[in-house]
């Protein structure tokens, strides 16, 4: 018998307007010492399952039918048996680290008090437990740390406390939810490292969820891959992501970025199995007459010379030596050509987006010269020089669900910077313009009378683009363009982003902490470590020789679906 | 520690400065004082007279100079219609005042937070309802309607509790106080439920939303998925995490109340600091009314201190804060 | 038709329309509203019409008591005046003072919360400390040194005149201080949000920005504020009537009448005071409601249940 075995769950929500489902007939099973990975995109319910081993499933949610059983017994519906298994027989970590724990008590309060609602013992052996527990995490001088509010503990080494606190009481079971998704790609590593060495050490089952293609290659075993609140394939790891047998399968896996070579476009096959063409090369025929061809000489199109960067705290008392101050960029330079695409890669805290900012003048440079070809962009006393820039240079963010005003309709979104531009532009250019745009980008002209509440991600991240195309700008900056999107979604915008620069012979400047994705977008790469320039190199140099010892750390620690071949 | 203390204490004598001037120019600007104190019929020399022993005819910083020291030395000038030393006037006033606050804000503290606890951690219990249903009605009543009813019910139908004054006063010196007397406590019922009930359900309101909040929060969550026993979840998480607004709400409650205590002494006719300020205010008595603003305002910055003090011990993440700079 | 399609579709609507409550309280507002503005109309009698009012027909009790008279519904007044028609009157003052006094808040304090969330600087700084300084002061007490310190600037017949002026501006000013407060909150959320950010890049102006892109996402804790203000700021004004300090008596809104009743109440007239108080606390209540159910509808974080 399985140590853990769900058998046929269906879970639905039942709103005021409809019922929705979401999970259909879903069963696996899961032994010890096992890890399985729940993958899927958002919306395909893989969090909903987790909640509903520990029945925490947020009202209206509830299991309308099948069976979980762990150890041979049935958990479904039997609220009393659960609340005895929870944290004694089943762990659960949770996505956020910065939320997970309570700021108002010590780590220390937070375990003690998880041990002893479970295990019978007194405060000094439950402390000593819990000693032992922080340094079996890896949490550094554990007797003094215990003491420790979460705020002084960094990401990781919150989301290490976390750990320690759902195995506290030697569960069997482990549910990880999102466990590394707020995480740098090093720290990352580390803590599925840890997952997989407990794994091991105390024999346990594991359940990871995660939309991470290469989390899933990294440390799982078995994966069963959902959509739509449904399991499409489930299997061995090795198995699935190197011969998916289902459409949605190979759609999933064929959207990944490759770590170890470059390839010109993603093929996409929709879920169905239908190869994707994206068409908007064909559109873009007529936006290039009224755009005027331009030539590609190899200008330098941008310059930043030792540029710094510190933010202090603004208080009304300046103090030298504050430990408030941040130094987000120090003695940046690199030079961004015509034509290509310039990639800047680093973590958190690497001053990327700091770079894309002041490039837009969203921020002042503390020091430092910017060039846009021949004209300084900040002037002697620091102040924004747009007439230089102005339309020129464009951005896409990261958030689509921030980076739409949702009070405009898309068709007044675009209308607003073409408006401005082109102050006496007749109506029906107006609109003839907003059509072309919304072409290019590859929605439907339905589209413009809608609210961006009713698109998903990647819709919205293509209204973004038509936005700002809408100025004709010659340099694109992209900051994180696909970060928050799904990984067949993102191999569609990176499709689109690809095409409008061919077409409309665009420069970009590609930010992102993803290096596949990096890798497959950018010629030039830039790597940057806590606002220092590490290395800059062509892309292909750079993934096969690195030559900085942080590139060759980021390139070692980033999970390689292809690891498994 | 002693930096964050010395901030916040310089903050509070910046705001007690300002205060001051603007009772100062109050005085000043505000009609001609002479004109109060003397009335039509004196003759320009008598004016004169009394304009220099005013000092009004000192260049305003020295003026200033003088009002602060006097206020200081708690001589806030003579009453324009009542003829009277103002601080006499106040001091004999405060404690009736101050008895009524206290026992109004421990009624509307200790109720508020007690129910408003319960209304956030049961949501859907019919109490729950009942209390919520209640306390809509007490924020739409307001409070001198309140306080009408209240002597009509118990003071003209049934008779029971007196419907003005302090009762029965025993003399401590420096205090009167109504405690001690039978009398004195029965006259306390009426007028400090009275204060009291906008104020409680103002909390009971506040607090559920809080509470209901902070039930929602990730760290809840795990804890649950920790399996910690429910009532600790309630009780000894969500309560600490909700103490901080919660200690913010009772020191602006004070102060709330303090300022009601005006409408709530006028229609009891209780002979506190508000009925004396609103004679003040009815006849333009000046003195009286900015001597009244600073006394408020510095209850007002003396509390606003407590709480800012409180929050140091309670949230370590402002302690911690605080020690790295 | 379409835009009452539109909002019922809504969530908002769809709770507006599924809770009896708010109906109710938004109905019994509507007639409220609608009788004071029409008074001339609406009301039996001009009570404030000398010519109307004899005292030959002071103090007599509603129609259902003993003595009561069939030409006064709810009884007279110590000087004869018809209290349905008072009242009525009455409560048009009251509403004419809630709303100018909440309308005035609202845009002085919008306007400096939007600026100050948006523009930083000392100048945030320097709005942030007026509010919180002003945020200890209860609004009661602001108010009455407010009115206070007119008094003792204008002479007394021309503060008769400017009485309800005075007492607009006296309320509104003890009210901003919380308008500006949340929708500061509200611009440093949307300030950070990347559709400012773009909107930055395509180089609109900061004001266009504040004014058409961020005010329009701020407006929902706005209206619930300005909601259960306007019940407070009608429940100050009708104490501040009350307490002598309001409107003058030629013009008296629901709080005055209180007033003089009150002295009629323990030698058995008690209709004077009872029947503007009711009439006022199920105004105020009406409107608490619907502020109630505003909040909780609009409020995105409460998970529905």
């Amino acid at each position: 018998m399985s140590f853990l075995k769900i058998q046929n769950l269906d879970i639905s929500y039942k709103t005021r307007k409809e019922t929705i489902v979401a999970s259909q007939n879903v069963s696996f099973t899961l032994e010890k010492g096992e890890i399985l990975g729940v993958v899927g995109e958002s919306g395909s319910g893989k969090s909903t399952i987790a909640n509903a081993i520990i029945n925490q499933i947020d009202p209206p949610g509830e299991i309308t039918q099948g069976s979980i059983q762990l150890d041979n017994l049935e958990l479904c519906n039997n609220e009393n048996l659960i609340q005895t298994f929870r944290g004694k027989k089943i762990g659960f970590i949770f996505q956020d680290p910065q939320t997970s724990l309570n700021p108002l008590f010590t780590i220390k309060e937070q375990l003690v008090e998880t041990i002893q609602t479970h295990l019978k013992l007194n405060d000094q052996d439950a402390t000593q437990r819990a000693i032992q527990l922080l340094k079996e995490v890896g949490i550094q001088d554990a007797e003094k740390r215990i003491n420790d509010y979460p705020h002084q503990f960094s990401g990781g080494m919150r989301q290490r406390v976390v750990i320690a606190l759902s195995i506290c009481c030697e569960p069997d079971l482990l549910i990880a939810d999102e466990p590394t998704t707020a995480l740098d790609v090093s720290i990352q590593a580390q803590i599925l490292k840890l997952i997989k060495e407990l794994t091991i050490k105390r024999n346990l089952a594991v359940i990871i969820i995660t939309h991470d293609m290469g989390v899933i290659a990294e440390i799982t075993n078995k994966v069963a891959i959902m959509r739509y609140g449904v399991i499409v394939e489930q299997g061995l790891t090795k198995d699935i992501l190197t011969n998916p047998q289902s459409s949605e399968g190979k759609s999933l896996i064929i959207s990944v970025p490759p770590t170890n070579k470059k390839i010109n476009r993603f093929t996409l096959i929709s879920p169905e199995g239908k190869e994707i063409t994206l068409n908007s090369a064909n559109l873009t025929k007529n936006i290039i007459k009224t755009w005027g061809v331009r030539e590609t000489s190899n200008k330098k199109i941008l310059n930043f010379e030792n540029v710094s960067k510190v933010f202090d705290d603004g208080s009304l008392l300046k103090k030298q030596d504050s430990k408030n101050i941040v130094k987000a960029l120090t003695g940046v330079t690199f030079d961004v050509f015509e034509g290509e695409t310039f990639g800047l890669v680093g973590e958190s805290g690497s001053g990327k987006s700091t770079i894309a900012k002041i490039i837009t003048g969203l921020i002042k440079p503390s020091s430092g010269k910017i060039s846009y070809y021949n004209d300084k962009l900040y002037n002697d006393r620091n102040i924004y020089q747009s007439q230089y820039s102005r339309g020129q240079i464009q951005m896409i963010f990261q958030d689509p669900y921030s980076s739409l005003n949702p009070r405009f309709k898309v068709r007044d979104i675009i209308a607003e910077p073409l408006k401005f531009y082109q102050k006496d532009l007749s109506q029906q250019d107006l609109q003839s313009n907003i059509h072309d745009l919304i072409d290019i980008a590859g929605m439907s002209r339905q589209s413009l009378d809608r609210y961006p509440h009713e698109f998903s991600g990647g819709q919205r991240q293509r209204i973004s683009i038509a936005r700002a195309l809408a100025t004709r700008p010659r340099l694109l900056i992209c900051d994180e363009p696909t970060s928050a999107l799904d990984v067949s979604i993102q191999a569609q915008i990176l499709n689109l982003l690809k095409d409008i620069q061919d077409e409309l012979h665009l420069t970009m400047l590609f930010i992102s902490h993803d290096l596949p994705v990096i890798r497959q977008m950018c010629n030039r790469i830039v790597v940057l470590k806590d606002g220092n320039v590490c290395e800059i190199n062509d892309s292909e140099s750079l993934f096969k020789q690195p030559q900085h010892s942080y590139t060759k750390q980021l390139i070692d620690l980033m999970p390689k679906i292809e690891s498994l071949v | 520690m002693l930096n964050y203390f010395l901030k916040r204490l310089f903050q509070a004598s910046l705001v007690m400065l300002i205060v001051a001037f603007v009772s100062f120019s109050l005085f000043n600007f505000v009609g001609d004082p002479v004109n109060n104190m003397v009335g039509q019929e004196a003759s320009d020399e008598r004016r004169e007279e009394i304009r220099d022993k005013l000092g009004i005819n000192d260049p305003i910083y020295v003026q200033f100079y003088n009002f602060v020291e006097n206020i200081i030395q708690g001589n806030f000038g003579i009453s324009y219609q009542l003829k009277r030393p103002v601080s006499e006037l106040i001091s004999e006033r405060m404690p009736a005042t101050l008895e009524l606050v206290f026992v109004s804000a421990i009624l509307a503290i200790s109720v508020g937070v007690l129910l408003g606890v319960y209304t956030g951690i049961h949501r859907d219990s019919f109490l729950s309802k009942v209390i919520l249903v209640l306390s809509l009605a007490g924020v739409s009543l307001p409070t001198f309607i309140i306080g009408i009813m209240l002597i009509y019910l118990f003071s003209v139908i049934l008779g029971v509790l007196p419907s003005f004054g302090r009762g029965q006063v025993i003399d401590l010196g420096f205090w009167t106080t109504g405690f001690l007397t039978i009398s004195g406590l029965k006259a306390l019922i009426l007028p400090s439920v009275t204060l009291s009930l906008f104020q409680m359900t103002y909390i009971i309101r506040l607090v559920r939303a809080e509470m209901m909040e902070i039930l929602q929060t990730d760290y809840i969550k795990f804890a649950k998925a920790r399996g910690i026993a429910e009532n600790i979840i309630n009780y000894r998480y969500a309560l600490k995490n909700g103490l901080i607004p919660v200690i913010t709400i009772t020191g602006i409650n004070i102060g709330t109340l303090i300022a009601f205590s005006i409408i709530t002494e006028t229609v009891f006719q209780w002979p506190g600091m508000g009925s004396l300020f609103i004679n003040a205010v009815y006849f333009v008595d000046i003195p009286i009314m900015s001597a009244y603003m600073i006394m408020v305002a510095f209850i007002f910055v003396m509390i606003n201190f407590i709480v800012d003090i409180t929050y140091y011990f309670i949230d370590p993440r402002i302690r911690l804060k605080e020690e790295k700079e | 038709m379409k835009i009452y399609q539109k909002f019922y579709d809504t969530d908002v609507g769809y709770s507006f329309f599924n809770s009896k409550v708010a109906i109710f309280s938004f109905v019994l507002f509507l007639i409220i509203a609608f009788c004071s503005l029409f008074a001339e109309f609406v009301s039996p009698y001009n009570p404030f019409d000398p010519l109307n009012v004899s005292l030959m027909d002071a103090f007599i009790p509603p129609v259902w008591s003993e003595g009561g008279d069939g030409r006064f519904i709810l009884g007279t007044d110590q000087q004869g005046r018809d209290m349905l028609s008072t009242i009525i009157y009455g409560s048009r003052i009251s509403l004419i003072v809630g709303f100018a006094s909440i309308i005035f808040a609202m845009v002085f304090g919008v306007f400096l919360g939007v600026t100050a969330g948006y523009l930083g600087g000392k100048y945030e700084t320097i709005v942030m400390r007026l509010t919180d300084v002003q945020l200890t002061i209860p609004s009661i007490l602001m108010a009455l040194l407010v009115d206070g310190i007119a008094r003792a600037i204008i002479s007394k017949s021309m503060h008769d005149e400017m009485a309800i002026y005075v007492l607009i501006f006296a309320i509104g000013i003890s009210e901003w201080p919380q308008f500006a407060r949340v929708t500061r909150a509200s611009t440093l959320v949307e300030k950070n949000k990347e559709y400012v950010a773009a909107s930055k890049i395509i180089g609109l102006s900061s004001i266009y920005i504040m004014f058409k892109h961020i005010l329009p996402n701020i407006l929902r804790p706005v209206l619930v504020i300005a909601t259960i203000g306007l019940a407070l700021a009608i429940i100050a004004e009708s104490t501040l009537s009350f307490l002598g300090v309001g409107v003058p008596p030629t013009t008296p809104s629901l709080g005055t009448l209180i007033r003089f009743g009150n002295n009629f109440l323990f030698s058995g007239e008690w209709w004077i005071t009872f029947f503007p108080a009711i009439f006022l606390i199920v105004l105020a209540l009406s409107i608490n409601l619907l502020g109630d159910w505003m909040r909780d509808a609009l409020n995105p974080k409460l998970k529905k249940r």
